[in-house]
């Protein structure tokens, strides 16, 4: 488990942070692989992880009966995934599968929680830190949402 | 009237060509390729005994589609080849749509070309990264097509594009031969899409971070929504590249392109003349400003 420290260390998500808190995040944390194709989770099941993509590429979708699967974010080495194990009930919102092999870290939710609320210094550097992934999660969203490519609505010639 | 502007007839502009800026010269449609649903590219030729004219990079013409009207549209073809004016227009009203009607060998007007340029010879040697939104690829075209034919005199050259979905991918086939023969590093990402997507799926912004580039060296075009304008510019920024070296592309309601009328006027600048390419530190507190 432990091993995974040096590495987690390396990643802009947990820059700045103390050896001995990045220690107790390192407790919860795994290596996983999907397959390409595999699911990495689906609407409505328990949010017990967040992902940190080391390699490869994972499809975030939106179920839609009358359009399918819509993929509205995708995501790559370096970005992190997943933030519903933070925010109650801890479900997922969304589905998600790995568009190519894929390796990341998993880090465990539940685990992480535990540990918040023993450790506040850890669940404040934690809370800021993914305050910053879920602002620019939002940012994303709302250019979306603005549909900036359509034709323009005034001035058409 | 602006401080300094002419008055028509009086002291009329010149355009860079010599010729009377505000006479539409005889062109007619040598083909019309349909990118999208609603947009088109149109390959232009003059009338037998009218001579074609050099262009820059990131300049327009005025489109005048006889009986209808005129509109503002940037050259997208390559400089190089400026006996085929190639311009891609987007059919959302009656100009556009009385363009997209026309048919091989279809007669129209153009005045031009106008405007300023995308700084290609001064982004030798740097690292170059365009970033374009939906149809803003169209006016970057030409200064993708001159830094890909001088390419030994650029460091590396990143093309970072957003558009709604991936059906609404502009010029598909060519970037897939520039991305496969070329030293151009493609991304492309749309707003949405369904499974048989295999690319990237989020806004244009979000892969700002994700390229290699050499921020204290690059110089950024950027072209599309001027919301998403306005967003790229801060992640630039965020990444390092400052704003004197991050260029713009402004759309405004262009009419004389002379800067005369004063349609297109932003605070002391008229798009038209002025722009419609601009570095990003001489507009940056005009485009904030609501009320110009």
């Amino acid at each position: 488990m432990h091993d995974l420290q040096p590495l987690l260390a390396t990643h802009p998500f947990f820059a700045g942070l103390e050896p001995t808190t990045l220690a107790l995040v390192a407790g919860c944390a795994s290596n996983v692989k999907f397959d390409a194709g595999q699911r990495v989770f689906k609407e409505g099941e328990e949010a017990n992880q967040f992902y940190i993509v080391r390699q490869g590429r994972i499809a975030v979708e939106a179920f839609s009966p009358t359009h399918g699967p819509l993929v509205i974010q995708t995501v790559e080495e370096g970005d992190i995934l997943g933030w519903s194990w933070l925010v109650a009930p801890y479900k997922w919102r969304f589905d998600a599968h790995a568009l190519d092999l894929t390796r990341a870290i998993a880090l465990d939710g539940k685990c992480l929680r535990e540990k918040c609320e023993t450790d506040h210094d850890l669940g404040y550097e934690l809370l800021k830190r993914f305050a910053n992934v879920i602002g620019e999660r939002l940012d994303a969203t709302r250019l979306q949402l603005l549909d900036l490519y359509a034709a323009p609505a005034g001035r058409l010639k | 009237m602006t401080s300094g502007a002419a008055v028509v007839g009086e002291d009329r502009p010149a355009a860079p060509n010599g010729a009377d800026p505000m006479r539409p010269r005889p062109y007619r449609v040598q083909r019309i390729e349909h990118e999208t649903s609603d947009t088109f590219t149109m390959h232009l030729v003059p009338e037998v005994g009218h001579a074609t004219f050099p262009f820059r990079p990131g300049q327009f013409n005025m489109l005048y589609a006889p009986g209808v009207g005129e509109v503002p549209i940037s050259i997208s073809g390559d400089p190089s080849l400026p006996q085929v004016l190639v311009h891609t227009t987007r059919a959302v009203g009656a100009v556009t749509k009385a363009l997209g009607r026309l048919e091989k060998g279809g007669a129209l007007g153009v005045r031009g070309p106008f405007g300023t340029a995308w700084p290609v010879e001064e982004a030798e040697g740097s690292d170059v990264v365009f970033v374009a939104g939906g149809i803003g690829l169209a006016p970057l075209r030409p200064a993708l097509h001159h830094v890909l034919e001088h390419r030994g005199r650029y460091g590396r050259v990143v093309l970072l594009y957003g558009t709604r979905t991936p059906e609404d991918i502009l010029y598909a086939k060519q970037l897939r031969k520039w991305r496969a023969e070329l030293d151009l590093d493609v991304h492309v990402t749309v707003d949405r899409a369904t499974r048989d997507w295999r690319g990237n799926v989020g806004v244009v912004t979000t892969l700002i971070s994700r390229v290699p580039f050499e921020a204290r060296q690059t110089v950024a075009l950027v072209c599309g929504p001027e919301v998403m304008m306005r967003f790229t510019v801060l992640e630039l920024e965020r990444r390092g590249v400052s704003a004197d070296r991050i260029h713009v592309s402004l759309e405004r309601n262009m009419k004389c392109a002379v800067g005369l009328c004063g349609h297109c006027q932003i605070g002391p600048l008229f798009v038209c003349r002025d722009g419609p390419v601009f570095p990003h530190a001489r507009v940056r507190d005009l485009v904030s400003v609501r009320e110009v």
